[in-house]
């Protein structure tokens, strides 16, 4: 379920390298737990943001998530599809529906991250306290 | 079988701009008494408009017909329970309907000379009076516009006050129950705010408070009784700990319907708190509002009260705007006045024993039915309860149902859903206050209506969960409306 | 009931508070009264007003006829007695009149998005301002002499302490319109906002174009505010503002000493996500009917708690309905209509007495009380039951003979008349 070309965060996030450029999204874990997704607030292009910092924020009907940077850097590019199609974000959260694109400044941080398999098994462990 | 719910007339009806056609009017005005101006001519064409564009053009007739049948797709009070917790929806007295028309108060304009307003503003000052009785604070402004208004006020007296001693400081503790208007008041008055986790009783955890009150802590924002229903029994003791820090203690009084004659605030250590009139005092909600959100406070408080301040000198009622270090106004003119009049009516038909009559019954009320449901829904905190019970929808959730969609059930049996998912410690909160003014035989079919839902539930959850059945309008799609938001009408 | 609690008395459910906190006596509040005897205690205080005096005050809050359509509407228990439309499906009668009202208040004021209603103008004023900083990520506002002082004293208590400068400009001395040069000089790059009033507080129309390109050739948002929404029958819309901030009462709204009234906050769609208090917006229910609901809420204190666009919780929601019916009955001729009475009553009366501003106006406008103070002029007026202008002293220290008269449709020509024989004494 969460491609193995791809790094997580315990806060749900993922982010794939491409060159000096890391691509960022939720997961899949996270856009079920949020429900129906309804907006996504996207930070300015241009801006540098601070991994563990605020980077954009999604909204279901009763519900405001922020997400967090996996990675520092500076935010080069946004998923405009999202302004029109937030639901997007449920349907695709690993494919089209990445949410910025940040040219990476400090690339050793990729290497904190989870891998596909840690992660798996973390949403595991989590689903099961419940 | 559903007691109380048969299926209605449904009929649809169209907005008021679908149904306009051109040069249908509802209004009549007198000839002209003095000679017509030329709208253009005075005020220069580029400033006049040619008409309003799409504006309803409908008949008298048309008009009340609309509106009449649009209030038939609603519930309220006068329909039946309206268990809404935290909110205390109990009866409106029509009485207080009519007094606040009476011509002389409700046709009085603010700058009225002080001469001819006497009889307003010995209204004011009666409500004054007694609300001060009631709270056991030292004075009171009736000028905030709602609880959160009054919220604001407060927060902004303390922030008042630590200026003046030196520091303003910088947080706000917020209990993690708390409504989610007293984190916005506190950004709104420049603090930040810390959150203070809730024990396993539900109340304020002490030990947790004392660590958290530092330098920085300019008050704690506390609702007593709190969300889940719950007096903090430690209040006494949690405002010895902000005090002895030089930190306050603001009381939201969202839930003073608990305590009307029963415990004052002013004696507990509080030193600011709102009240809202449209809550404890029976003014009517009204779909939203108005409400009214008076702030009392402690001796230290009152010099930074907002202006200007009611006064009464040689028993003449009179405004007072010289107050140098008041906070300023936070609304223009002096507050939601039509409101005041309908508290005091409301306070001046209980009495003072009536007070307190009404206050013990709504917490026998939401005892009552605590007791009765207690056997089918999950009871996460097992404190006393006051004026209202906060369930859990553990046991259902497992089933698949959520507390959202047992409210929705609820409706199918004729009532109005209690608070759902709030307070957020609990998950998957019914939280129930059902008032003082409901019968035993109202809340019994509230009860049955509850265990029916519950059983329902174990047999065919699937049916509850596309509930409501029995409405004209069914389950509305709120995630469309937030993803490519309508919000007024336009022409095809 | 008890003993389905478990106990044996109702002061058994109160034995476990400490006994510190307790309430050890009645409290001092008179025994609970009858009906009759309440009513007669307010009627009694009602005489103890202004029955019977003729007014000719506006500032912010008039005298309009209130159809008796609004009354009936608004007494119907259903609007009275319910709670904000959280359940949609039993609130489908507050939800779509709320879009009604909204859609109304966008075609008065040109506006693309109306929200379901604040406190009052006064407090929609600052929360304009608020929503500008947002907007701009600036944090100055500049604000003109000629909005409602009241309303610059409300934004002044919210301003202070959320690190949003506010600074007045002022007005031309003769013509009563905005000091322009005052403006261009204090507008800055970190300007937010330019807040402007029209009718301004004089009674006298604003050019909102010109104050309009100011402050977009600066970066600033223009917020235009009214406090007489029946100008708008007459007035073009503010469409080259960006947010509108305004009051309803003189939409059947009586004056209540002050309130309860209702304001509002208008704006374009790009700014939708950025406007506080409740939305109603338009969906579908599960059967495919039209139907309507709360929406847009994360924007909302319950939700976003201390990050919220707004701490608003309880709006103004039967008095924007009152305003909703006034609106109706009154439709697209009759405000139009109503407005040209206003306009006319008050340039009779202007046209007897000496003014002291020269620019346009529509029912309200000062008037210069030449050797005689304004409080010799009520006083004369007094004696005749008629309730005079305000004078502006308390407010404008530099009009110390100026006092704003209004006049309503509601205003008799003879009322009129003998305003102006004290005047011409």
């Amino acid at each position: 379920m969460y491609p193995a070309n791809c790094h997580y965060t315990e806060e749900h996030e993922w982010v794939r390298v491409e060159g000096d450029i890391g691509v960022v999204g939720i997961t899949h874990h996270a856009q079920q737990e949020l429900g129906d997704i309804v907006y996504v607030d996207l930070p300015k292009v241009g801006g540098t943001v601070e991994r563990g910092k605020t980077l954009a924020s999604v909204e279901s009907v009763k519900a405001v998530s922020d997400v967090y940077a996996p990675v520092s850097g500076e935010v080069v590019e946004v998923n405009s599809l999202l302004a029109a199609s937030p639901e997007k974000l449920n349907e695709d959260p690993h494919g089209d529906a990445w949410l910025v694109k940040i040219k990476l400044s400090a690339p050793s941080e990729i290497k904190q991250l989870l891998t596909a398999e840690d992660y798996q098994k973390y949403v595991g462990a989590e689903k099961s306290k419940h | 079988m559903i007691k109380k719910v048969r299926q209605h007339i449904n009929q649809n009806e169209p907005l008021l701009f679908e149904n306009s056609s051109p040069g249908k009017r509802g209004y009549q005005l007198p000839p002209l008494d003095v000679p017509a101006v030329d709208a253009a001519k005075v005020l220069g064409a580029q400033n006049t408009r040619a008409e309003i564009e799409g504006f309803p053009e409908v008949s008298e007739v048309e008009a009340i017909r609309h509106f009449t049948r649009l209030s038939t797709q609603n519930y309220a009070i006068d329909l039946g329970l309206y268990p809404l917790g935290s909110c205390t929806m109990k009866y409106n007295p029509r009485v207080n309907e009519q007094v606040a028309r009476i011509e002389g108060l409700a046709w009085a304009h603010p700058y009225h000379p002080e001469s001819l307003t006497q009889g307003i503003l010995a209204v004011m000052g009666e409500l004054e009076k007694m609300l001060l009785e009631i709270t056991g604070m030292d004075a009171v402004t009736l000028q905030p516009a709602a609880g959160a208004h009054g919220e604001f006020t407060g927060i902004l007296l303390i922030r008042a006050l630590l200026e003046s001693r030196g520091n303003p400081r910088k947080k706000i503790l917020i209990p993690d129950s708390a409504h989610g208007t007293n984190p916005a008041t506190a950004t709104m008055a420049g603090y930040s705010v810390e959150n203070i986790k809730s024990n396993d009783r539900g109340m304020v955890d002490v030990e947790s408070l004392a660590r958290a009150v530092d330098d920085d802590v300019a008050a704690l924002m506390i609702t007593n009784p709190n969300t889940l229903g719950v007096f903090e029994q430690n209040i006494t003791r949690i405002a010895e700990i902000m005090h002895a820090k030089g930190a306050m203690v603001y009381m939201d009084g969202a839930n003073m319907n608990a305590l009307v004659g029963i415990a004052r605030p002013g004696d507990f250590g509080v030193d600011v708190m709102h009240l809202n009139l449209h809550k404890t005092f029976s003014t009517p909600h009204g779909g939203g509002g108005p409400g009214s959100g008076p702030v009392a406070v402690k001796r230290q408080l009152v010099p930074f009260l907002p202006k200007p301040r009611l006064r009464q000198i040689g028993g003449q009622w009179s405004w007072n705007y010289d107050l140098p270090q008041s906070i300023g106004r936070v609304r223009a003119f002096y507050g939601n006045i039509g409101m005041h009049v309908r508290a005091l009516a409301y306070i001046m038909a209980h009495g003072g024993d009536g007070l307190r009559n009404a206050t013990m019954d709504a917490v026998l009320n939401a005892n009552y039915i605590r007791a009765l449901i207690g056997d089918y829904y999950v009871l996460p905190h097992k404190a006393p309860t006051m004026h209202e019970c906060v369930f859990s929808d553990e046991r259902q959730a497992k089933l698949g149902v959520r507390t959202g969609d047992i409210a929705k059930r609820l409706i199918d049996y004729g009532f109005h859903p209690y608070t759902v998912s709030f307070p957020l410690i609990v998950q998957g909160a019914m939280m129930i206050e059902p008032t003082e003014t409901e019968s035993k035989a109202e809340l019994d079919l509230f009860v049955d209506a509850l265990i029916s839902i519950a059983k329902e539930i174990e047999e065919n959850p699937e049916m509850v969960l596309k509930a409501p059945h029995n409405t004209r309008t069914s389950r509305v799609d709120e995630t469309t409306a937030a993803r490519k938001p309508i919000v007024r009408w336009k022409p095809n | 009931m008890l003993s389905a609690i478990g106990v044996n008395s109702l002061e058994e459910l109160f034995a476990y508070l400490p006994p510190e906190v307790r309430l050890d006596r009645p409290l001092d509040i008179a025994a609970g009264k009858s009906e009759y005897e309440i009513v007669d205690y307010f009627r009694d205080r009602g005489e103890d007003g202004a029955n019977g005096y003729a007014s000719f005050l506006g500032a912010g809050v008039y005298n309009h006829y209130r159809p008796v359509l609004v009354d009936t509407v608004v007494s119907r228990g259903e609007f009275l007695t319910s709670y904000t439309p959280y359940q949609a499906e039993i609130a489908q009668g507050t939800l779509t009149t709320i879009f009604e009202f909204q859609t109304m208040i966008c075609q008065l004021t040109g506006m693309e998005v109306a929200n379901a209603s604040m406190y009052d103008g006064s407090t929609a004023v600052p929360e304009a301002a608020m929503m500008a900083l947002r907007v701009t990520g600036r944090d100055r506002i500049l604000v003109s002499r000629t909005v409602h002082p009241e309303y610059r004293e409300v934004l002044r208590t919210y301003a202070q302490h959320q690190g949003m400068p506010v600074e007045e400009f002022g007005y031309a001395r003769d013509a009563g319109t905005l000091d322009i040069a005052d403006l261009e000089s204090k507008i800055d790059n970190q300007t937010a906002a330019v807040i402007i009033q029209s009718p301004n507080f004089f009674g006298i129309v604003e050019d909102v174009r010109q104050a309009a390109e100011i402050a977009h050739r600066h970066g600033a948002l223009l917020i235009f505010v009214f406090t007489e929404a029946v100008s708008l029958g007459l007035l073009e819309p503010p469409r080259d503002a960006d947010i509108v901030a305004g009051e309803l009462q003189s939409f059947a709204i009586s004056p209540s000493y002050g309130g309860p009234f209702a304001g509002i906050i208008a704006t374009k769609e790009k700014f939708m996500r950025q406007i506080p208090g409740r939305l109603v917006g338009e969906t579908k229910d599960t059967r495919g009917n039209r139907a309507f609901c709360l929406t847009l809420a994360t924007r909302e204190q319950h939700i976003r708690r201390e990050k919220a666009t707004s701490n608003i919780c309880t709006n103004q929601a039967l008095i924007a309905l009152m305003a909703t019916v006034f609106m109706t009955v009154y439709g697209k001729e009759g405000l139009r209509e109503l407005a040209g009475q206003n306009l006319a009553k008050a340039h009779y009366l202007a046209g007897k007495v000496p003014l002291r501003f020269s620019g346009p106006f529509f029912n309200e406008f000062v008037a210069a009380t030449n050797g005689r103070t304004p409080e010799q002029v009520n006083d004369a007026l007094l004696k005749k039951k008629i309730i005079g202008g305000l004078p502006l002293k308390r407010f404008y220290p530099e009009l110390e003979n100026g006092m704003l008269w209004c006049a309503t449709e509601m205003s008799r020509r003879e009322k009129m008349d003998a305003v102006a024989e004290v005047f011409a004494k």
